[in-house]
Protein backbone atom coordinates (compact mmCIF):
# COMPACT_ATOMS: atom_id res chain seq x y z
CA UNK A 1 0.00 0.00 0.00
CA UNK A 2 1.03 3.29 -1.10
CA UNK A 3 1.52 6.27 1.36
CA UNK A 4 0.21 9.53 -0.32
CA UNK A 5 1.69 11.79 2.73
CA UNK A 6 5.42 11.43 3.88
CA UNK A 7 7.12 12.41 7.22
CA UNK A 8 7.28 16.59 6.69
CA UNK A 9 4.12 17.11 4.72
CA UNK A 10 1.60 19.94 6.27
CA UNK A 11 -1.78 17.96 6.37
CA UNK A 12 -5.59 19.30 7.72
CA UNK A 13 -7.56 17.18 9.57
CA UNK A 14 -11.44 16.91 8.11
CA UNK A 15 -14.03 18.64 9.87
CA UNK A 16 -16.90 16.06 9.39
CA UNK A 17 -18.95 14.73 11.61
CA UNK A 18 -18.97 10.75 11.51
CA UNK A 19 -20.89 8.46 13.96
CA UNK A 20 -19.17 5.30 15.11
CA UNK A 21 -16.23 3.50 16.00
CA UNK A 22 -13.60 6.90 14.47
CA UNK A 23 -10.56 7.05 16.27
CA UNK A 24 -9.85 10.89 15.04
CA UNK A 25 -11.00 12.74 18.18
CA UNK A 26 -12.72 16.37 17.70
CA UNK A 27 -10.00 18.61 19.31
CA UNK A 28 -7.84 17.65 16.31
CA UNK A 29 -10.97 17.90 13.60
CA UNK A 30 -9.94 20.97 11.41
CA UNK A 31 -6.83 21.52 13.24
CA UNK A 32 -3.45 21.26 10.33
CA UNK A 33 -0.51 19.34 11.33
CA UNK A 34 2.98 18.17 10.21
CA UNK A 35 3.30 14.14 9.18
CA UNK A 36 5.65 12.82 12.26
CA UNK A 37 5.91 8.95 11.02
CA UNK A 38 4.37 6.77 8.55
CA UNK A 39 3.03 4.19 11.35
CA UNK A 40 1.86 1.75 8.13
CA UNK A 41 -1.70 0.08 6.73
CA UNK A 42 -4.51 -1.31 9.10
CA UNK A 43 -7.71 -2.56 9.38
CA UNK A 44 -9.77 0.11 9.19
CA UNK A 45 -11.27 0.55 12.78
CA UNK A 46 -14.46 2.41 11.56
CA UNK A 47 -15.72 -1.14 9.77
CA UNK A 48 -13.31 -3.43 11.98
CA UNK A 49 -15.47 -2.75 15.03
CA UNK A 50 -18.88 -3.74 14.13
CA UNK A 51 -17.52 -7.27 12.76
CA UNK A 52 -16.22 -6.44 9.21
CA UNK A 53 -13.24 -7.42 7.98
CA UNK A 54 -11.80 -3.59 8.02
CA UNK A 55 -10.81 -3.76 4.44
CA UNK A 56 -9.25 -1.90 2.48
CA UNK A 57 -6.70 -1.49 4.85
CA UNK A 58 -6.20 2.33 5.64
CA UNK A 59 -2.62 4.10 5.65
CA UNK A 60 -2.21 5.33 9.69
CA UNK A 61 0.49 8.27 10.44
CA UNK A 62 1.43 9.66 13.27
CA UNK A 63 0.70 13.60 12.62
CA UNK A 64 2.23 16.27 15.21
CA UNK A 65 0.15 18.92 15.92
CA UNK A 66 1.69 22.75 18.03
CA UNK A 67 -0.61 22.98 21.12
CA UNK A 68 -1.12 26.92 20.42
CA UNK A 69 -2.34 24.96 17.11
CA UNK A 70 -5.04 22.78 18.57
CA UNK A 71 -5.99 25.04 21.70
CA UNK A 72 -5.73 29.37 21.25
CA UNK A 73 -5.37 29.82 25.00
CA UNK A 74 -3.39 27.08 25.47
CA UNK A 75 -0.83 28.15 28.26
CA UNK A 76 2.41 26.13 28.29
CA UNK A 77 5.13 26.47 26.47
CA UNK A 78 5.04 27.87 22.64
CA UNK A 79 7.17 24.52 21.83
CA UNK A 80 4.86 22.37 23.54
CA UNK A 81 3.31 19.86 21.14
CA UNK A 82 0.86 17.02 20.71
CA UNK A 83 0.94 13.30 18.58
CA UNK A 84 -1.36 11.32 17.27
CA UNK A 85 -2.23 8.68 14.64
CA UNK A 86 -4.55 9.32 11.94
CA UNK A 87 -5.61 7.50 9.20
CA UNK A 88 -5.37 9.07 5.72
CA UNK A 89 -8.60 9.20 4.87
CA UNK A 90 -9.19 12.09 7.99
CA UNK A 91 -6.30 14.15 6.31
CA UNK A 92 -5.90 16.61 3.30
CA UNK A 93 -2.70 18.40 2.21
CA UNK A 94 -2.45 21.39 3.86
CA UNK B 1 -21.05 30.80 52.49
CA UNK B 2 -18.49 32.49 49.80
CA UNK B 3 -20.72 31.07 46.54
CA UNK B 4 -23.61 32.41 45.61
CA UNK B 5 -24.81 28.69 44.97
CA UNK B 6 -24.50 24.84 45.56
CA UNK B 7 -23.40 23.31 42.89
CA UNK B 8 -22.80 19.34 42.07
CA UNK B 9 -20.22 17.81 40.53
CA UNK B 10 -21.18 19.01 36.85
CA UNK B 11 -19.32 22.20 36.62
CA UNK B 12 -16.26 24.02 38.56
CA UNK B 13 -16.62 27.66 39.82
CA UNK B 14 -14.04 28.63 36.41
CA UNK B 15 -16.62 27.34 34.22
CA UNK B 16 -14.79 24.09 33.25
CA UNK B 17 -17.32 21.26 32.68
CA UNK B 18 -16.79 18.11 34.14
CA UNK B 19 -18.46 15.46 32.76
CA UNK B 20 -18.90 12.50 35.19
CA UNK B 21 -17.18 8.91 34.03
CA UNK B 22 -19.89 6.25 32.44
CA UNK B 23 -21.21 3.93 34.50
CA UNK B 24 -19.94 0.32 33.38
CA UNK B 25 -22.84 -0.60 30.36
CA UNK B 26 -25.02 -3.55 31.34
CA UNK B 27 -25.57 -4.66 27.92
CA UNK B 28 -21.91 -5.20 27.57
CA UNK B 29 -21.77 -7.37 30.46
CA UNK B 30 -24.73 -9.16 29.62
CA UNK B 31 -23.42 -10.00 26.80
CA UNK B 32 -19.91 -11.12 28.42
CA UNK B 33 -21.43 -13.41 30.63
CA UNK B 34 -23.65 -14.77 27.88
CA UNK B 35 -20.64 -15.66 25.36
CA UNK B 36 -18.41 -16.65 28.64
CA UNK B 37 -21.32 -19.14 29.47
CA UNK B 38 -21.85 -20.56 25.76
CA UNK B 39 -18.09 -21.25 25.17
CA UNK B 40 -17.69 -23.24 28.50
CA UNK B 41 -21.16 -24.87 27.65
CA UNK B 42 -20.04 -25.78 24.63
CA UNK B 43 -16.34 -27.15 25.97
CA UNK B 44 -14.38 -24.45 23.89
CA UNK B 45 -12.89 -23.34 26.75
CA UNK B 46 -13.38 -23.95 30.85
CA UNK B 47 -13.39 -22.09 33.79
CA UNK B 48 -10.07 -22.83 34.41
CA UNK B 49 -8.81 -21.13 31.82
CA UNK B 50 -10.15 -18.32 31.64
CA UNK B 51 -9.17 -17.87 35.40
CA UNK B 52 -5.87 -18.37 34.50
CA UNK B 53 -6.23 -15.73 31.93
CA UNK B 54 -7.68 -13.34 33.85
CA UNK B 55 -4.54 -14.29 36.73
CA UNK B 56 -1.98 -13.83 33.94
CA UNK B 57 -3.10 -10.38 32.52
CA UNK B 58 -3.52 -9.19 36.50
CA UNK B 59 -0.12 -10.60 37.33
CA UNK B 60 1.47 -8.24 34.72
CA UNK B 61 2.89 -4.68 36.12
CA UNK B 62 5.93 -2.74 36.21
CA UNK B 63 8.52 -4.96 36.88
CA UNK B 64 8.61 -5.89 33.21
CA UNK B 65 8.66 -2.38 32.14
CA UNK B 66 11.50 -1.76 34.42
CA UNK B 67 13.50 -4.32 33.00
CA UNK B 68 13.05 -2.69 29.42
CA UNK B 69 13.69 0.40 30.42
CA UNK B 70 17.11 -0.26 32.54
CA UNK B 71 18.25 -2.92 29.70
CA UNK B 72 18.03 0.50 27.61
CA UNK B 73 19.76 2.64 30.30
CA UNK B 74 22.54 -0.20 30.34
CA UNK B 75 23.19 -1.40 26.98
CA UNK B 76 22.88 1.46 23.67
CA UNK B 77 22.35 -1.06 21.18
CA UNK B 78 19.19 -2.15 22.83
CA UNK B 79 18.23 1.32 23.50
CA UNK B 80 18.54 1.93 19.94
CA UNK B 81 16.78 -0.98 18.93
CA UNK B 82 13.77 -0.37 21.68
CA UNK B 83 13.16 3.03 19.98
CA UNK B 84 13.45 1.89 16.16
CA UNK B 85 12.38 -1.58 16.05
CA UNK B 86 10.26 -1.48 19.53
CA UNK B 87 8.06 -4.52 18.92
CA UNK B 88 11.36 -6.75 18.38
CA UNK B 89 12.93 -5.44 21.00
CA UNK B 90 10.76 -6.65 23.60
CA UNK B 91 9.93 -9.42 21.74
CA UNK B 92 13.52 -10.45 23.53
CA UNK B 93 11.79 -10.24 27.12
CA UNK B 94 8.96 -12.26 25.52
CA UNK B 95 6.30 -9.84 25.07
CA UNK B 96 3.85 -10.24 21.88
CA UNK B 97 2.18 -6.69 21.15
CA UNK B 98 0.61 -8.35 18.01
CA UNK B 99 -2.21 -6.84 16.51
CA UNK B 100 -0.74 -3.54 18.28
CA UNK B 101 2.54 -1.87 17.53
CA UNK B 102 4.56 -0.62 20.18
CA UNK B 103 6.24 2.92 19.98
CA UNK B 104 8.51 4.21 22.69
CA UNK B 105 9.50 8.00 23.47
CA UNK B 106 12.49 8.73 24.87
CA UNK B 107 12.61 11.51 27.77
CA UNK B 108 15.51 13.87 27.57
CA UNK B 109 16.95 17.34 28.55
CA UNK B 110 14.99 19.10 26.05
CA UNK B 111 11.66 16.77 25.79
CA UNK B 112 9.25 15.43 28.44
CA UNK B 113 6.83 12.93 27.24
CA UNK B 114 3.66 12.00 28.26
CA UNK B 115 0.89 9.47 27.15
CA UNK B 116 -2.77 9.36 27.58
CA UNK B 117 -5.67 8.20 25.66
CA UNK B 118 -8.51 10.41 25.25
CA UNK B 119 -10.80 8.11 23.22
CA UNK B 120 -10.76 4.91 26.18
CA UNK B 121 -7.87 3.79 27.73
CA UNK B 122 -5.68 2.30 25.35
CA UNK B 123 -2.49 1.41 27.36
CA UNK B 124 0.82 -1.03 27.10
CA UNK B 125 -0.95 -3.85 29.03
CA UNK B 126 1.38 -6.43 27.42
CA UNK B 127 4.19 -4.31 29.29
CA UNK B 128 2.13 -2.48 31.97
CA UNK B 129 -0.36 -4.57 32.97
CA UNK B 130 -3.80 -3.17 33.97
CA UNK B 131 -3.57 0.71 33.36
CA UNK B 132 -4.21 2.69 37.00
CA UNK B 133 -7.72 3.94 37.62
CA UNK B 134 -7.01 7.87 36.75
CA UNK B 135 -5.71 6.67 33.29
CA UNK B 136 -9.49 6.00 32.71
CA UNK B 137 -10.67 8.52 34.11
CA UNK B 138 -12.36 11.44 31.92
CA UNK B 139 -10.52 14.00 33.87
CA UNK B 140 -7.45 12.87 33.62
CA UNK B 141 -7.99 11.81 29.74
CA UNK B 142 -9.24 15.39 28.60
CA UNK B 143 -6.91 17.50 30.74
CA UNK B 144 -3.38 15.96 29.81
CA UNK B 145 -3.92 16.87 26.34
CA UNK B 146 -5.75 20.36 27.49
CA UNK B 147 -3.30 21.51 30.15
CA UNK B 148 -0.78 18.28 30.58
CA UNK B 149 1.78 21.17 32.53
CA UNK B 150 -0.97 21.51 35.27
CA UNK B 151 -1.31 17.54 35.19
CA UNK B 152 2.02 16.91 35.78
CA UNK B 153 2.39 19.22 38.32
CA UNK B 154 -0.37 17.85 40.38
CA UNK B 155 1.04 14.42 40.16
CA UNK B 156 4.56 16.44 41.36
CA UNK B 157 6.64 17.01 38.27
CA UNK B 158 8.04 20.33 38.28
CA UNK B 159 10.16 20.76 34.79
CA UNK B 160 12.35 22.79 34.10
CA UNK B 161 12.17 26.06 32.38
CA UNK B 162 12.72 25.19 28.78
CA UNK B 163 11.64 22.12 28.34
CA UNK B 164 9.08 20.95 25.98
CA UNK B 165 6.22 18.90 27.10
CA UNK B 166 5.29 16.64 24.13
CA UNK B 167 1.70 14.32 24.65
CA UNK B 168 1.24 11.17 22.95
CA UNK B 169 -2.82 10.66 22.13
CA UNK B 170 -2.62 6.50 21.88
CA UNK B 171 -5.99 6.97 20.18
CA UNK B 172 -5.61 3.82 17.53
CA UNK B 173 -3.30 0.97 16.67
CA UNK B 174 0.18 1.87 18.51
CA UNK B 175 0.62 1.58 22.19
CA UNK B 176 3.24 3.99 24.30
CA UNK B 177 5.74 3.41 26.41
CA UNK B 178 8.08 6.22 27.98
CA UNK B 179 11.64 5.71 28.04
CA UNK B 180 11.97 7.90 31.43
CA UNK B 181 15.64 9.54 31.95
CA UNK B 182 18.20 7.51 34.10
CA UNK B 183 18.85 9.63 37.41
CA UNK B 184 21.87 11.25 37.96
CA UNK B 185 24.30 9.80 40.13
CA UNK B 186 23.24 5.93 39.34
CA UNK B 187 26.04 5.14 37.46
CA UNK B 188 27.63 2.46 39.90
CA UNK B 189 24.52 1.21 40.26
CA UNK B 190 23.33 -2.63 39.54
CA UNK B 191 20.80 -3.74 37.48
CA UNK B 192 18.54 -4.58 40.41
CA UNK B 193 18.81 -1.58 41.70
CA UNK B 194 17.79 0.71 39.00
CA UNK B 195 14.88 -1.67 38.13
CA UNK B 196 13.59 -0.92 41.80
CA UNK B 197 14.07 2.64 40.38
CA UNK B 198 11.44 2.66 37.80
CA UNK B 199 8.31 3.48 38.61
CA UNK B 200 4.55 2.50 36.45
CA UNK B 201 4.10 6.46 36.31
CA UNK B 202 7.51 7.19 34.72
CA UNK B 203 6.99 5.12 31.83
CA UNK B 204 3.57 6.62 31.51
CA UNK B 205 5.11 9.94 31.38
CA UNK B 206 3.30 11.61 34.24
CA UNK B 207 6.74 11.69 36.45
CA UNK B 208 10.20 11.02 36.39
CA UNK B 209 12.59 8.90 37.63
CA UNK B 210 13.42 9.86 41.00
CA UNK B 211 16.33 8.91 43.64
CA UNK B 212 15.08 7.71 46.40
CA UNK B 213 16.32 11.07 48.41
CA UNK B 214 14.31 12.96 46.10
CA UNK B 215 11.11 10.90 46.18
CA UNK B 216 10.81 11.93 49.86
CA UNK B 217 11.28 15.79 49.24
Amino acid sequence: MKNKYSPGDKVQIMQRNQPGHVRTPIYVRGKTGVIERIVGSFPNPELLAYGNSGLPYKMLYRVNFKQSELWPDYDGQADDTLEIEIYEHWMAPA
Amino acid sequence: MSNDHDHGPTHTHDGKLIQEDELPSIEAQILETSVRELLIEKGVVSGEDIRRAIEAMDSRGESLGAKIVVRAWTDPKYKDRLLNNSDDAVREFGINMSPMELCVVENTDEVHNMVVCTLCSCYPRPILGIPPAWYKRRDYRARAVREPRAVLQEFGTDLPDGKQVRVHDSNADLRYLVLPKRPEGTEDWTVEQLEALVTRDSMIGVSDVRLPSEADA
